[in-house]
């Protein structure tokens, strides 16, 4: 039994944006049937080139589902820059939350969308996204590359073989492939951790408790407030444990859609540009 | 929750406990809650209790043979089907040192399946026999596979998800053709078809109390007078040394009293279940498009059905499904966690297509007509609504 929250529940049950857009702009299916999951995306723009309408069919459990229809729900209004920018944690921060195991369903929105705009722009197949063509295939029950391995480990910050197989299916059957994606996984971190990583947060980590607080109260203060403000919402800082800041949403943000949204892309990234980038923002 | 309707299509997953059982078994957790291994009245008296409830086990499975104290000492209580199974594999083994092969289906249950995947790992050659598409046991291959070298047999009697019957006598027969041992995983069978070992070659058999009306955490293993033994469990002196630990009393008193239901309920599960099973099949594939029973037409439990329904996705159908209160299974990826379809469809060769969205529903004596008729009349609603959602359903579905 899995345990679904009422939001994925009711993009499952009620799905928003069903079927296909008549003369779409860009158009774009992911996943196949023998995968167990698919996802057909299909969207058109309005004279100032926002996602005017934008429909979706998928075949999947529940979570795929409430993925699909939680990602036309994020997308409508966006410029295709925009779009661009969304990732799979933006889909999971609409839905509240997914477990772990059907993680993968967001990334496979995600896909989806780059896919259509890919075919938007390039005009490209729209039967596949270029994921699934690059790089060398490693697991071969899912057909899933090392590029694809790659960009979602660093997408994400997964480190172990068993997150990648949660967000993208590669090492969940035979399991052959496991040796192969660790290693994989050694490479990102490897090359990674000491320069960016973990100096700059070493050296956030290294001042006293009071001044850390005081960095993000100013950051928060003079770069994320006038931005919520703007929209009638507000936050608090409530408190930080390591890498981890607390915070209160309040005014309009209390009852917005969006919050989730709000709190990783906006308020989080704010963080992780100018302090370092392992900060993870939590609303309490 | 007993307020709200629930309509239970999954017993081959686990059944209620019948009341009748529950009676048999309450006292044993309350006021005779003595230890059968005791040398006063009040403890001992119980032993007596335990005896009866195994001699019902084997007026259920034809276990016949007693030993000079007139005791069902084929019988061994254990504490679940698979216990049971891993039992009597690694017992097999022993008592065969110098053979090291082990032949199992490739449709068993993980029981025996994930075992075999491990007994390979500790550098036993592991056979798996394929099935056909319809799931049926290829015989042939099971023959070539069988010789000499083989330690142990273990094909199940009956399947969990298709719900196929196999030739189990003429499995045994082949076995010892070679001299091999030949086990039987039955929990599926036992309680919805005759299974009598005495008519057949059988050596071990295992069976589960919770999928016929006992609880959980009760099984059995069933050894031939005479089949050289290898407990997997080593202490005191109980189940004659065969299976250390305290009795877990009530529970076997459950199971005696469950054996005892199960000889009569059999007849019904063959005529009106096997008849509600078949209602349902007929009333969901003539109202549905692309949807399909899948496993052996001819040689199947009177009380499962596994259904396929075309371009959908198992998971969506029982969450839909369980909105009405509507509780099945599927053979899909999405519901275990697991990523893959179940290996008993993959090794049937069942296209994805339908792999996918097969629902498996397993009936008991418990269940009505008035059930049966509304998941006929839900059924095609929810698959029609989830084609709606599906990029694989057009005007041209694959067949």
């Amino acid at each position: 039994m899995w345990d679904y929250n009422d939001k994925v529940m009711d993009h499952f049950l009620h799905p928003r944006n069903v079927g296909e857009v008549e003369n779409p702009d860009g158009v774009a299916q992911v996943g196949n049937m023998s995968c167990g999951d698919a996802l057909k995306l299909s969207f058109k723009l309005d004279k100032d080139g926002r996602i005017a309408e934008v429909k979706f069919q998928t075949f999947g459990c529940a979570s795929a589902i409430a993925s699909s229809s939680a990602l036309t729900e994020l997308v409508k209004g966006m410029t295709l820059e925009e779009a661009e920018k969304v990732t799979n944690r933006d889909i999971v921060a609409v839905l509240g939350d997914l477990p772990e195991a059907k993680l993968h369903c967001s990334v496979m929105g995600m896909e989806a969308l780059q896919a259509a705009i890919a075919n938007y722009r390039g005009g490209k197949n729209p039967e596949g996204h270029e994921y699934d063509h690059e790089g060398r295939i490693v697991c071969k029950c899912f057909n899933v590359t090392d590029t694809k391995i790659r960009n979602i480990a660093l997408d994400n910050n997964l480190h172990t073989v068993e997150e990648i197989t949660d967000y993208c299916k590669a090492g969940g059957a035979c399991g052959s492939c496991h040796g192969e994606i660790q290693d994989i996984l050694d490479g990102i971190w490897k090359e990674k951790k000491p320069e960016t990583h973990s100096s700059k947060r070493a050296e956030f980590m290294s001042l006293p408790l009071i001044q850390r607080v005081l960095k993000v109260q100013e950051l928060i203060d003079n770069e994320i407030k006038p931005m919520l403000e703007q929209d009638g919402g507000g936050i608090e800082l409530v408190d930080m444990k390591d890498n981890v800041v607390y915070v209160k949403l309040t005014g309009h943000c209390v009852a917005c859609p969006s919050a989730g949204v709000t709190l990783k892309r906006g308020v989080e990234a704010v963080l992780r540009d100018c302090l370092f980038p392992e900060i993870v923002v939590e609303s309490v | 929750m007993s307020s709200e309707k629930l309509i239970y299509l999954d017993n081959n997953a686990t059944t209620a406990v019948a009341p009748e059982v529950f009676e048999a078994m309450r006292p044993y957790l309350c006021e005779k809650y003595g230890n059968p291994g005791s040398i006063h009245t009040f403890g001992g008296s119980v032993m007596a209790e335990i005896e009866t409830a195994r001699a019902r086990i084997a007026a259920l499975i034809g276990a016949t043979r007693r030993d000079i104290r007139d005791k069902f000492t084929e019988v061994i209580f254990t504490s679940c089907g698979t216990e049971s199974d891993n039992t009597a594999v690694f017992s097999a083994l022993r008592a065969c040192p110098k053979r090291k092969k082990v032949v199992i289906s490739a449709v068993e249950h993980p029981a025996i399946l994930t075992l075999g995947k491990e007994l390979e790992k500790r550098g036993y050659p592991v056979s798996y026999v394929p099935v056909d598409s319809k799931g049926r046991l290829d015989m042939e291959r099971y023959e070539e596979m069988v010789d000499s070298e083989t330690a142990v047999v273990s094909i199940m009697w009956a399947n969990n998800e298709t719900g196929n019957i196999y030739p189990i006598e003429k499995c045994a027969e082949i076995a010892h053709r070679y001299g091999a041992l030949f086990h039987t995983d039955a929990v599926q069978a036992v309680g919805k078809i005759p299974c009598n070992v005495s008519d057949s070659e059988i050596d071990m058999l295992s069976l589960s109390g919770h999928k016929l009306h006992a609880p959980k955490g009760i099984g059995v293993l069933y050894v031939r007078r005479g089949v050289r033994f290898y407990p997997a469990q080593i202490g005191g002196h109980q189940e004659r040394g065969r299976r250390a630990g305290t009795e877990n009393v009530a529970s076997i008193i459950a199971l005696g009293k469950a054996a005892e239901l199960a000889m009569k309920s059999i007849q019904d599960e063959n005529t009106r279940v096997k008849a509600l099973r078949d209602k349902l099949e007929q009333g969901i594939c003539g109202s549905i498009p692309k949807a399909m029973v899948l496993g052996d037409p001819e040689n199947r439990l009177p009380n499962t059905s596994l259904i396929g329904f075309e371009a959908v996705e198992g998971e969506s159908i029982l969450m839909m499904m369980d909105r009405l209160g509507i509780c099945a299974s599927s053979g899909s990826a999405c519901t275990t966690g697991s990523l893959e379809p179940s290996h008993v469809l993959r090794a049937m060769g069942v296209p994805y297509t339908v792999a996918h969205g097969a629902i498996r529903f397993s009936l008991s004596t418990y269940n009505t007509e008035e059930e049966i008729n509304f998941v006929i009349k839900e059924m095609p609603g929810i698959i029609a609504w989830l084609r709606k959602l599906s990029p694989f359903w057009k005007e041209t579905p694959v067949s």
